[in-house]
């Protein structure tokens, strides 16, 4: 094992709040403001050589009782050392994340749909619009204070002139 | 006067809308084109028409119930995504499934994937003015397509694996006719290599179209042939092998410019690879049970009845209920070599549910919202090689019966993504050829 959540936790003891490993992924919780400093060393240092982003999305811990409210997770892949690594970076309610998009191509689209699933804004995003739902959607569907039966159906005359 | 004007005219580019109905969309998705004559110089894709909520819906329901909304994901290769989502939640459990079901599910999941890329490779080839090889394919997907109906009982929306393993059995002489399957798909697919590789008016349509770079590829997080076609050998069955993959040789075949063509090409070898797979899978299979409890134990059928209290388990457990889960009728009696779950992670037989009392109520347990299985506390990523890439799947338990958050990582987001990208420079009647190398699948790209 190569405990990358630890080695990341000494190079950035002030940056990186908390590690954990479970079921065998690696974990390291970030400061919003260092996230990306800590991105970028992850992409280009050689050791950790990160150069996939394969995922990123939200956690809404409205039930859970989390302050700030929200989690961004990103998944981290690198091809070459074939190794993964979780960031969790907490966002609170209305609150933002600085953007990937500088470091990643991907994180435009991933970025959008966190954006309007949950709310969450990032930073320096330079095209942040609704990615799922429509334009003129109220709300953010996946957090958990929507309800499930809410129906905002997009029918009759006026309703896409908006 | 009216040289001015048109030559002002000429320098304005035209938009146009591709979509989001269009004959050559193979779903639901908009393209704002900005042309230059026939060039594109820029495009803006618009996807999340077929948006059903799958995540939110997934938080309202116990583990079990959201297997069958995973086959509605990828509906060309859903047993793919079956497997990824009970992976997921076998990881929160720390569960492993018994040997056998494991290659159950390599062997299916492989049939998917020559499934799944036998319609990618049709439809594209149709769009492209190869009709004959649409009618070649389809009608070798849909012997596919009968074989796993014979084991799973449904055609697209299967829900075949179970947490902890399979729902049931392979049936007889599955075998044999899948070997047969195999041998008149690699007829079908010779031919149509014939038909296709060689063939100038497909070739000149796919080659040197729809170039992605490597560097590209890589930053837009592309996986599965995209990415391979540009010459990077990541697949997740080899990198982090799941399941029993890294007990089979195969080869991953790789491109080297990343156009339309190499991503054909890739496709059509990996059909042969996934099918040596099935081969290996098939001589290397052992016997036993399919499915265990949340423990990792096997239970049998019998410990479902409560001797205690029944007395006697003679003449219940042993006989076989007239179910037919498939069309071809389930003869063979092999609820007793079926391992079945205890009270918590697994559902039950049908056999069992409609049989005795206990069977019915451990299903009641298992399914009911409050009683339901519960994965503790903690999170787990569980990623797969899906036919268009890593299919990953990263659930959230908070310790009750409902996942607190289930997260897809569609292949297809990351491929779209970068769909500009990668029609920019070329013609407008060549996002046909582009757009079908990316095998959209709706259900996963909106969920």
């Amino acid at each position: 094992m190569q405990e990358l959540h630890k080695k990341l936790k000494e190079k950035f003891p002030d940056d990186v709040l908390g590690t954990h490993e479970q079921h065998g992924d690696e974990t390291a919780i970030v400061k919003p403001s260092s996230l990306l400093k800590v991105a970028q060393f992850l992409r280009d240092d050689p050791e950790f050589a990160m150069n996939f982003l394969m995922d990123l999305t939200a956690v809404d811990g409205l039930r859970l009782g989390w302050n700030p409210r929200f989690q961004v997770v990103y998944h981290f892949f690198s091809y070459g050392k074939n190794h993964r690594l979780r960031i969790k970076v907490p966002a609170a309610d209305g609150g933002s994340v600085p953007s990937l998009t500088g470091l990643w191509a991907v994180a435009n689209w991933f970025e959008r749909e966190c954006w309007d699933l949950f709310g969450v804004k990032f930073d320096g995003h330079p095209d942040l619009r609704r990615i799922m739902m429509y334009d003129g959607f109220v709300g953010h569907p996946l957090r958990k204070d929507y309800p499930i039966n809410k129906r905002q159906p997009l029918i009759g005359p006026g309703a896409i002139a908006k | 006067m009216s040289t001015t004007t048109y030559q002002k005219k000429r320098k304005e580019n035209m938009m146009l809308n591709v979509g989001p109905s269009h004959p050559a969309m193979h779903g639901i998705v908009r393209m704002v084109v900005e042309l230059d004559g026939e060039v594109i110089v820029g495009s803006d894709v618009e996807i999340g028409f077929l948006h059903r909520a799958f995540e939110k819906d997934s938080e309202q329901f116990g583990y079990l119930q959201v297997i069958p909304y995973t086959d509605r994901l990828n509906y060309v290769s859903p047993l793919i995504n079956n497997v990824g989502y009970c992976m997921a939640v076998e990881k929160l459990f720390g569960l492993k499934s018994p040997e056998r079901a494991q290659y159950i599910r390599v062997i299916m999941c492989e049939l998917s994937r020559v499934s799944d890329h036998l319609t990618c490779i049709a439809a594209s080839a149709m769009e492209l003015g190869a009709f004959t090889v649409f009618l070649y394919m389809i009608k070798q997907r849909e012997e596919i397509y009968q074989l796993i109906e014979e084991v799973t009982g449904a055609r697209l929306t299967i829900s075949y694996a179970r947490v902890g393993g399979v729902k049931g059995d392979l049936t007889d002489g599955f075998e044999s006719k899948c070997h047969a399957v195999m041998k008149k798909t690699r007829e079908v697919l010779r031919e149509c290599d014939q038909l296709l590789t060689h063939n100038r008016i497909f070739v000149d349509r796919v080659k040197n179209i729809g170039i992605i770079s490597k560097e590209d590829a890589i930053s837009y997080s592309m996986t599965g042939p995209f990415l391979r076609s540009t010459g990077v050998d990541f697949d997740v069955r080899r990198a982090t092998p799941y399941l029993v993959y890294d007990r089979f040789d195969f080869e991953i075949p790789v491109g080297s410019t990343g156009d339309c063509l190499d991503r054909y090409l890739v496709r059509m070898d990996e059909m042969e690879q996934s099918m040596r797979i099935v081969e290996q899978a098939f001589k290397q299979m052992p016997a036993g049970h399919v499915l265990v409890n949340e423990q990792g134990e096997v239970v049998k059928s019998e410990d479902l009845v409560d001797s205690a209290k029944m007395g006697n388990t003679e003449g219940i457990v042993t006989k076989s209920a007239i179910v037919e889960p498939t069309l071809e009728g389930y003869h063979k009696d092999n609820r007793a070599e079926v391992g079945t779950c205890n009270k918590r992670a697994a559902m039950p037989p049908k056999e069992e549910t409609y049989s005795n009392i206990e069977g019915l109520m451990n299903h009641f347990k298992t399914v009911m919202v409050g009683h339901g299985t519960r994965p503790p506390a903690g999170e787990a990523y569980h990623a797969v090689e899906g036919a268009n890439g890593e299919l990953g799947f990263y659930v959230v338990s908070d310790g009750t019966g409902t996942p607190y958050r289930v997260r897809v990582r569609p292949p297809c987001f990351t491929i779209m993504s970068g769909l500009h990208k990668i029609v920019e420079g070329d013609t407008l009647a060549d996002i046909i050829a582009s757009f079908g190398s990316v095998n959209m699948i709706g259900g996963e790209l909106d969920r």
